[in-house]
């Protein structure tokens, strides 16, 4: 009955009540969307990331790690790799030789990443291939339409994934290309380290340039056909430093990397987080980030809802009188003024969180294009359209913490309700209750 | 054995810079069956004396002792119940719940007692009828007068089956019609059903009902006659 007459006593200042509501619905909206927004700027990393930059595990010999010398190879990849293709999780490997060295054209030169791949089995584990200019952005960009035409710009402007290559073709990043000032079809010389310690060089003949949404990544990241790479190095083919695997669910990362460490246990085994711990601490980072940024839009709100209570407990102090009076006790009526916070905080936070749910859907459909409002994020990994995201999980700790703050926001009123002394409440001495 | 006794009843205000005696040594007794009202000047310490004989205001000095128990020995949280289960509470407003309906306020304090759906539903039903509402059982306060209000505040005090019925003022709100009707109905419960009230009042006319009348001055009782 206690639950029923709170709920009801929620409704009695209706335009009051609604207003509050109203506040936290509007809160925990602007809280839970922004969450959203930051959420899936990190997936969308992550995503990202994993899938064109460092896929969901590795293995290298521990030394490589340690020293990214050529000789500390693999040495066995190919059975390694078809014994890895077996394992049912694994959606695709692709083992690589990677190198640094410099690229050089006439003019300047810098420090690159090179590596060594098997273009069509590399296509199955990252995206890089897909990246190799984006065809209708960039058509755009320049007002063309005709497909024929959009077809033909592309070719020359950004090149192929190692399609129809002629000898030692080359992909490079959009970045590095700028920075080389090099186009399709121009020449680079590559210089690195032999098998055998000597110095080597070799041209290769960019065959296509990507961009990822990290340009930092598109600045040093090269790649060309392990064979090419194997003849300027005098590497062995059955040898590679890294073999990178994609799994069907990166969720399973942690269980597959145990199998395949007890399989190898000379090899050194990483998941995506240990590859670069920056991206793995982020998501738990942003999960506390998130949690406490909705905690203080609703202490925020909290305040507002104690102010309320106090003015209901206020405005009642006869009626309560008359309940204590009749036989209601302390920790009833510490029920009754708890509930209707509760409730009071819960109908707002429901209708924040279905508002929530239909806008972040609907926006997850479109993406909110930042371009124009947000330079440089993708010179930091991040793209430029955000993909809002949110997992129910978070709901339920909102939903949680709703309550909590009703519960907390309570007691302050509910006290001020319990030290009425019930013959002064009935006869309403208030000037005397309002100094107490 | 009397129901209630008071023995040198005081009650001191002293929060303002003059204490003000507001109960000044009252030593009465109330029988079963009394239907006693209690007159006196604005200030005369009516309310004051009520409140305390009813558990709701602690006494500075004497004892209350309701059927052979001194109620201020009790822990404070005790007394609540006490009040639940003894004392029915008739005020001057504000007396009911106004978001439940007349049925509902009757029951609510059987439900507080943890009373069976059936027998609140059976008893709330009779007293009702009895306090001749039986008709308006589902309707809230603010669609009931204020005659009606009091008669099913009267009702709700009878619920929980108390040992006797304090009223502060019942009928101060009424007019003459609804006052006549109120203490009619207090009447016949006491003479049918032996209900004991004991009610404070300004009203003449209430007065001239009263079987015992106890009058107050300064917090003390200045004549208690028995009619
Ligand atoms: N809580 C309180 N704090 C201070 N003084 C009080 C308090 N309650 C009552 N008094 C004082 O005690 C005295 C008696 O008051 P009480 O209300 O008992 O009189 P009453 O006979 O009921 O008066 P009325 O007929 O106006 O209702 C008054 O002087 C009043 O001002
Ligand atoms: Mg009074």
């Amino acid at each position: 009955m206690i639950w029923s007459i709170a709920w009801k006593n929620v409704w009695r200042s209706k335009l009051r009540s609604l207003v509050v509501m109203t506040a936290v619905t509007l809160g925990l909206f602007a809280g839970i969307f922004s969450s959203a927004l930051m959420n899936g700027m990190m997936e969308q990393r992550i995503k990202a990331a994993i899938s064109n930059e460092i896929s969901s595990i590795q293995l290298h010999k521990p030394k490589y790690l340690e020293n990214k010398e050529i000789q500390f190879c693999i040495n066995n990849a190919d059975s390694v790799v078809a014994n890895i293709e077996k394992n049912p999780e694994v959606k695709a490997v692709s083992k690589r030789i990677k190198l640094t060295g410099m690229a050089k054209t006439a003019r300047t030169g810098t420090g690159i990443i090179i590596y060594g791949i098997d273009p069509e089995k590399e296509k199955n584990v990252t995206a890089i291939y897909s990246k190799i200019c984006d065809s209708t952005s960039l058509a755009e960009k320049r007002h063309i339409t005709d497909p024929s035409v959009i077809h033909n710009y592309l070719k020359d402007s950004c090149g192929t994934y190692f399609e129809n290559a002629r000898s030692n073709p080359i992909v490079i990043g959009q970045k590095l290309a700028k920075k080389l000032k090099v186009r399709i079809r121009s020449k680079i010389v590559i210089s690195l380290q032999r098998v055998d310690g000597t110095p080597t060089e070799g041209a290769f003949r960019v065959i296509g340039i990507y961009k990822t949404n990290n340009t930092m990544f598109d600045e040093i990241n090269i790649f060309v056909r392990s064979k090419d790479l194997e003849n300027l190095t005098g590497l062995d083919s059955t040898k590679a430093h890294e073999i990178a695997i994609l799994l069907n669910d990166n969720e399973k990362c942690k269980e597959v990397e145990k199998t395949l460490q007890s399989a190898y246990p000379l090899l050194n085994v990483m998941t995506w987080q240990e590859i670069q711990p920056d991206l793995g601490m982020m998501t738990e980072y942003m999960n506390v980030m998130l949690y406490v940024f909705i905690i203080i839009i609703l202490l925020a709100l909290g305040f507002g809802i104690v102010n309320t209570m106090l003015m209901v407990v206020l405005e009642r102090i006869k009626e309560l009188g008359m309940l204590m009076a009749v036989g209601m006790n302390r920790s009833r009526v510490f029920k009754m003024i708890m509930l209707e916070t509760i409730f009071l905080s819960i109908c707002g936070a429901i209708l924040g969180m279905i508002i929530s749910s239909i806008v972040i859907d609907y926006v997850a459909d479109k993406g909110i294009d930042l371009t124009k409002w947000v330079g440089g994020l993708e010179a930091i990994g991040y793209e430029a359209v955000l993909y809002p995201s949110i997992n129910l999980t978070f709901y339920f700790g909102v939903a949680i913490l709703v309550v909590l703050t009703g519960i907390l926001a309570s007691i302050y009123p509910a006290i001020k309700a319990l030290r009425l002394n019930p013959a002064e409440a009935v006869n309403c001495y208030i000037v005397k209750l309002l100094y107490c | 054995m009397s129901i209630i006794e008071t023995k040198k009843l005081k009650k001191i205000y002293d929060d303002s810079h003059v204490p003000v005696k507001a109960v000044d040594g009252i030593d009465i007794t109330f029988e079963k069956g009394e239907f006693a009202a209690i007159v006196g000047p604005s200030g005369s310490g009516k309310t004051t004396f009520l409140n305390m004989l009813g558990g709701l205001d602690n006494p500075t000095e004497g004892e209350i002792i309701i059927d052979g128990i001194n109620i201020w020995d009790m822990k404070s949280r005790k007394i609540t119940d006490f009040r639940m289960n003894n004392i029915g509470f008739v005020f001057q407003a504000y007396n009911l719940i106004p978001v439940l309906t007349a049925k509902e306020n009757v029951e609510f304090i059987m439900h507080l007692q943890g009373k069976s759906k059936a027998e609140r539903h059976k008893r709330t039903r009779e007293l009702l009828e009895n306090v001749g509402l039986g008709d308006r059982m589902d309707s809230r306060p603010n669609k009931l007068s204020g005659g009606q209000q009091q008669r099913v505040a009267v009702a709700r005090a009878l619920a929980s089956k108390p040992k006797f019925i304090l009223a502060d003022e019942p009928t101060a709100n009424l007019d003459s019609k609804s006052t006549a009707t109120l203490l009619d109905i207090m009447e016949r419960l006491n003479e049918e059903e032996n209900i004991t009230f004991i009610f404070s009042t300004h009203d003449a006319r209430v007065v001239k009902k009263a079987r015992r009348v106890i009058t107050l001055e300064d917090g003390v009782v200045i004549s208690d006659e028995v009619k």
